[in-house]
Formats: C-alpha cells, sequence, structure tokens
C-alpha cells in the first residue's frame, strides 16, 4: 500500500508540470469537459430528481404528528440534498461512470503503446493525458453539483405535488427556511476533494497498467473501488472538519 | 550512430539483458534478431529511454545518454522516430492529426507549413488523400505506413523499430521493408529494427544482431549470416521447412 502511495505521488509530480503547449492543453480540456462534464449530465439529472422525491415522500410519510409542520418536508429535503445527497452520492456516482472512463481509457492507451509512443516522442505522457482530465473534473463537477442540487430539490417538489402529501407552498416555505449559505460551501469543499480523488486516483490505475484486455478491466474496477472507499473516508474527515 | 556499451537490464531477479556491447551505423539498417522473448523488445526500448538500463551506457553520437539531464534527454528524444510493433496511432485522432502530432507539439510551424509536411510525409508512404480516414479505418499495413509518416515528420536522426513486418503478409511485409529501408538511404538515418522475420533480414539486413537468450550472440551482415556455423543462429534461422529445404 505504501509503495502504491508512493508511485501515485510519483506520477502526480509528473502531472503537476506546466503544459508543453497550452493552445493543445486548452483543445484537450475542452474534450474533457465534453466528455467527463456534459455527458454525465444527463444520468446526474434522473438520479437527482428521483432521489429529491424519494427523500421528499419518506419525509412526508414518516411525518405522522400535527406537531410537526409539513413545511419541514421540503427543509429535509433540501438539506439532505445539499449536505450529502449530491456531493457525495452523484460522486460516488461519477467515479463509476467517469472514474472507469478515465481508467479503461488510459489503461488502453498503455497496452496499445500510444504512451510508449508519446514518451518517445519527449512528450510528458503524465501530463499530457491525465491533466486535463483532473484540471476538467476540479472545474466541472461544482456545476454537475449544484446543477444537482436544484434538480433534487425540484423532484422534491415534483414529488409533493403529485402526491398532494403537501403542497407546493408548504415544501417552498420549507425549502427557503433557515437555509445557511455555509452548507453550500460545505457541499463544494467535497465536491471539488471529490473530483480530485476520482480523476486522479482512476487515472493512477490506468497509467500503471501492464498487460492486455483484461488487465484494463481490472484497473477499471480497482478506479471504481478505490475511488468509493477514499470517497467514503473523506467525506466523514471533510465533515468533521467543516461541520464540528 | 549509436553505442550500447556493457548494457544490462533485470526486472527483479531476472536478469533479460546480460551484457551487450553492440554498435548501430548511421546510414545502415541495423537489425536485431532473435526469439520471442530474447530480449530484442527490451533492448530497444532500453535504447530509445522508455526503460532505464541497470548498468553500462547508451551513447547517441558520443552523446552519453543516461549522464544526460531530463531536458537535454527530451532533445534527444525529439531526434528519434520510433514504430511501434502495433503502430500506436492515438485513436482519437485522424491520420493526419496522427502525423501532425510531433510538429504541433515540438514546432513552431503554421497549420498550413504543418499540413504541407504531413501531406509530404504520407506521400512518402504512399497513402496520399488518407487524411481524414480514422485508425480503427486503416488496414494492418496502412497502419504501419501512417506510423512510419508519424515517426518521420520531425526528420528524425534515429529510427526505430519494433516488428514493423509482424501480423503482415509477405506482400506489405515486403513494401514496409523497402519503405524503411528507402527512408535509411535517403536521410541518411541510423536505424534498428526488431525482427524475427527473415525475409525482413535478407532484405534490408545491413547489420545484423543476433540476441540469444539476452546476450549478444552473434553479429555481422545478411550475407554473412547464411555461412555461419553458430549453432543457435543455424537454429533460429533454418527453423522451418522452408528455409531447411532452402538451405539444401
Amino acid at each position: 500500500m505504501i509503495r502504491m502511495f508512493g508511485r501515485y505521488l510519483i506520477l502526480m509530480g509528473e502531472v503537476f508540470r506546466k503544459p508543453e503547449k497550452g493552445n493543445i492543453f486548452r483543445k484537450q480540456l475542452i474534450v474533457e469537459f465534453q466528455s467527463l462534464g456534459v455527458e454525465s449530465l444527463g444520468i446526474i439529472a434522473i438520479i437527482s430528481v428521483f432521489m429529491g422525491a424519494v427523500v421528499a415522500i419518506q419525509t412526508a410519510y414518516n411525518i405522522d404528528t400535527p406537531l410537526i409542520p409539513l413545511t419541514m418536508v421540503g427543509f429535509t429535503t433540501r438539506q439532505s440534498v445539499v449536505l450529502e445527497f449530491s456531493p457525495t452520492i452523484i460522486s460516488l456516482i461519477l467515479a463509476g461512470k467517469v472514474g472507469s472512463r478515465i481508467a479503461s481509457e488510459i489503461g488502453t492507451m498503455r497496452v496499445t503503446e500510444q504512451i510508449d509512443a508519446l514518451q518517445t516522442m519527449g512528450v510528458n505522457a503524465a501530463n499530457f493525458l491525465i491533466f486535463p482530465k483532473i484540471t476538467a473534473c476540479l472545474l466541472l463537477n461544482p456545476f454537475l453539483i449544484v446543477i444537482s442540487m436544484f434538480l433534487g430539490i425540484f423532484g422534491g417538489w415534483l414529488a409533493c405535488i403529485t402526491t398532494q402529501m403537501v403542497s407546493s407552498q408548504d415544501y417552498i416555505i420549507g425549502v427557503r427556511y433557515w437555509f445557511e449559505s455555509y452548507t453550500i460551501f460545505y457541499a463544494l469543499i467535497k465536491t471539488v476533494v471529490f473530483a480530485y480523488i476520482i480523476s486522479s486516483v482512476s487515472a493512477f490505475f490506468g497509467y500503471y497498467i501492464s498487460g492486455g484486455a483484461i488487465e484494463v478491466g481490472t484497473a477499471s474496477t480497482k478506479a471504481v473501488v478505490y475511488s468509493s472507499i477514499l470517497i467514503i473516508i473523506f467525506n466523514l474527515i471533510l465533515t468533521q472538519l467543516l461541520l464540528t | 550512430m549509436i553505442r550500447a556499451n556493457n548494457i544490462s537490464k533485470s526486472f527483479g531477479d531476472t536478469r533479460i539483458l546480460k551484457n551487450i556491447s553492440c554498435t548501430f551505423e548511421e546510414g545502415k539498417t541495423n537489425l536485431i534478431i532473435g526469439q520471442s522473448g530474447s530480449g530484442k523488445t527490451v533492448l530497444m526500448k532500453c535504447l530509445v529511454g522508455l526503460l532505464n538500463i541497470d548498468e553500462g551506457e547508451i551513447d547517441f553520437d558520443n552523446r552519453v545518454f543516461s549522464k544526460m539531464s531530463n531536458k537535454e534527454k527530451k532533445n534527444i528524444c525529439k531526434e528519434l522516430g520510433m514504430l511501434f510493433q502495433g503502430g500506436a496511432l492515438f485513436d482519437y485522432m485522424t491520420v493526419e492529426k496522427n502525423v501532425m502530432f510531433p510538429l504541433s507539439m515540438f514546432t513552431k510551424q503554421s497549420y498550413s507549413e504543418k499540413l504541407d509536411r504531413v501531406n509530404f510525409c504520407l506521400k512518402r508512404v504512399n497513402l496520399e488523400n488518407t487524411n481524414n480516414l480514422m485508425p480503427s479505418e486503416l488496414s494492418g499495413g496502412m497502419t504501419k505506413r501512417v506510423a512510419i509518416a508519424r515517426a518521420i515528420s520531425m526528420n528524425p536522426q534515429y529510427l526505430f523499430c519494433d516488428e514493423p513486418t509482424s501480423g503482415l503478409d509477405p506482400l506489405t511485409a515486403g513494401l514496409i521493408d523497402d519503405l524503411i529501408s528507402e527512408i535509411t538511404n535517403e536521410y541518411q538515418t541510423t536505424t534498428i529494427v526488431n525482427t524475427h522475420d527473415m525475409n525482413s533480414v535478407m532484405n534490408i539486413g545491413d547489420k545484423v544482431a543476433f540476441i540469444y537468450k539476452g546476450e549478444l550472440w552473434w553479429e555481422g551482415t545478411k550475407d554473412e549470416i547464411m555461412k555461419t556455423d553458430n549453432i543457435e543462429l543455424n537454429d533460429f534461422i533454418f527453423s522451418t521447412e522452408l528455409t531447411r529445404r532452402l538451405k539444401k
């Protein structure tokens, strides 16, 4: 494990260098925005709306005393979505989607000698391939998570008005009740850390593959498993640091 | 000229290269032959700097590679072109972008200058009008030719080819061999070719080095190779029924 961490640090040392050509880096960054970010919008939207709806219904279902106002449904949905669901669960889903993509893409380039070809040309392959992916994830994931927050809360509202468990007015009052902007800051800090974990850990597993197609599959699986575990661990650490 | 002096390389406890000393001459096609697993590819990867050697020295025209700074190593890399066994074309780029890639990375040429050079290189390998094809649309022979075009786009002084004819039919293999030989003569490059194809040896082998179990076992020309009494080399050359019959 220590050896693996050492290799990871060495790789990151290669990654975080000034790109060889600024214009090529910018072009790659746009490609990565598209493939790692924009292409994830669909799954994020679907999961966010449905998860927000489920949270709202479950909360309404559990309020069976008149002492708790129905506005709590909106409040609880907002807090769940902003504090935990959007930054953590969506990051775990991105670890599966984006992480496996990064690991298999870089891994395939390794086994087909494309990385060797870059190195023989004198290109810093780690910087060329991984830096745009990490940058794209760091820049775009916070936007994806903010969109997820809106859609999650919207999903809750949709569930409330279609099931008529809570009125639209009560839900909106609840959503606006006792809002602390610090929770958004906390969520975005988590998102940025998770984005770094997803992109760098997945790239690490892809970059050091040796073998063939089976190893690419193994690396892809490892990337998702390790990223997910690290996200869970860092979720606890960051929550402890930022919310207590 | 590239010179390997006493180079050794191990992976764990397994010694792959054992004190290899060899000179690869300028303007000649230098062939490294040997059985699969003999250490040919490891030797080539050591020569191009993809693997670090454990002992010995490699020098490129009296510039010792192992003593160079990273910047100097990077500059040497710009002087070499390499053709990988599978072509190693970037699969998300078109043929044109693949060949243009080294020019875009390391020169300040305008797009039209780069395009002229790309078209020249593609014409050189007889692949005009393939600019917009993706690597997945190319045949094995075309892939190798595009890889050669990419390798020569920067006018390299040193050209490395790792099993350039593997997986190709004899006719296409002959074309690739001829192309490598013509480029070597035309640009006076120091060309090193890894192969176990005896047709390539007889076609283009100006100088041949035989690697056996990680050691340099025999060196000579393609004419000398047919007359040698080296047992291991003879076993390698005359391993097929066809070559045995030809010898008789």
